[in-house]
């Protein structure tokens, strides 16, 4: 651990002016520090994703997390709101985007932060942290093994997700992407499609496909964990931020 | 993967949850990760009473073969029961 930090459940502005609730840790210190908006995966507000929440803050960032399934089951369990998102068909993008702009929004109000924020973002949250910096002015953004940014959901499916590759050129910041080889979504032709259209908007990008891993291999309570892509993607997250969010 | 694909049913019936028995309004099925089964996907159900609060759930995570084989039981129930009542 580098920095002494807290850890707190606090109230955010997110989305038309709604108080939702977030997790927010910081180092100790007086900063200056570059902030983390932290986008948890469909299951949930969990205690995963506030370890990793956390870990950002030990690294040196200010890092928050909104409960992006907070209006629909306040106080409930992780699972159960994230139940009660899904059957509802999930977070609309112009929601998580209002949220994400408010947990920058505060970040950036910090007295101990750098002005800077960027996010990172798993599984959906990975779609949902590309969206983001297509979407509002940020300073970097890490997409892990986010499904739909490239092709088309199943027809049935009623959550709202649509495709945002034709967007790329509307990235604000660079993007460091995390995938697994063996994943099918995003498939491997999906990530060089992403990457292409990138290139092709000369944006600033960096992609890295992990042999051996498949989806969620950052996620160290379930079978599909892979350290070593999931310690060489820490890594990869570390230098990343090191270059365009710290101090 | 996430297979994102939800089904949705209007159910009628009873469930019991943490703070005991409810009635049930809706079930989500949903072949997805898991929150607690040791495997990657598995077959999702959600019977829930959204009127009653997100917490108003009961829900289980089952291997594609163990859904396959409940969704069989569950037909040869239903046909061995006298004509007329199910």
């Amino acid at each position: 651990m580098k920095e002494p930090m807290m850890a707190e459940t606090i109230s955010i502005t997110g989305h038309g002016g709604d108080q939702i609730e977030a997790y927010l840790a910081r180092p100790l210190g007086p900063g200056p520090y570059g902030g983390v908006v932290v986008i948890h995966h469909m299951p949930g507000y969990d205690e995963g994703s506030k370890e990793i929440t956390r870990k950002f803050a030990t690294h040196g960032y200010l890092a928050i997390m909104p409960n992006l399934h907070y209006r629909e089951a306040p106080g409930a369990s992780p699972d159960d709101a994230a139940a009660a998102a899904r059957a509802q068909g999930g977070v609309p993008d112009d929601r998580l985007v209002g949220d994400v702009g408010g947990a920058a929004a505060y970040l950036r109000a910090m007295p101990a932060g750098n002005g800077k924020a960027g996010t990172i973002g798993y599984c959906s949250g990975g779609r949902q942290s590309f969206l983001a910096a297509i979407s509002l002015p940020l300073d970097a953004a890490v997409d892990c093994y986010g499904a739909f940014v490239v092709g088309t959901p199943p027809e049935r499916m009623p959550l709202k997700a649509g495709p945002l590759v034709d967007r790329a050129g509307d990235l604000s910041c660079p993007l460091l992407g995390l995938f697994g080889a063996d994943d099918s979504y995003p498939s491997a032709d999906q990530v060089a499609e992403l990457d292409r259209a990138l290139t092709a908007a000369g944006k600033e990008h960096e992609f890295h496909s992990y042999e051996g891993a498949g989806h969620a291999f950052f996620n160290v309570d379930r079978p599909s964990y892979r350290a070593e892509a999931a310690v060489d993607g820490w890594r990869k997250i570390w230098d990343f931020y090191g270059r365009y969010l710290a101090g | 993967m996430c297979t994102y694909l939800t089904e949705k049913v209007a159910v009628e019936g009873s469930g019991k949850g943490p703070a005991g028995w409810f009635g049930l309004t809706e079930a989500t099925v949903y072949f997805d990760h898991p929150q607690h089964a040791r495997a990657e996907h598995t077959l999702n159900i959600d019977f829930r009473n959204p009127g009653q609060g997100a917490s108003a759930r009961v829900a289980v995570e089952l291997t594609a073969e163990s859904a396959r084989a409940l969704a069989a039981a569950i037909s040869s129930a239903l046909a061995a029961a006298a004509p007329g009542l199910a």
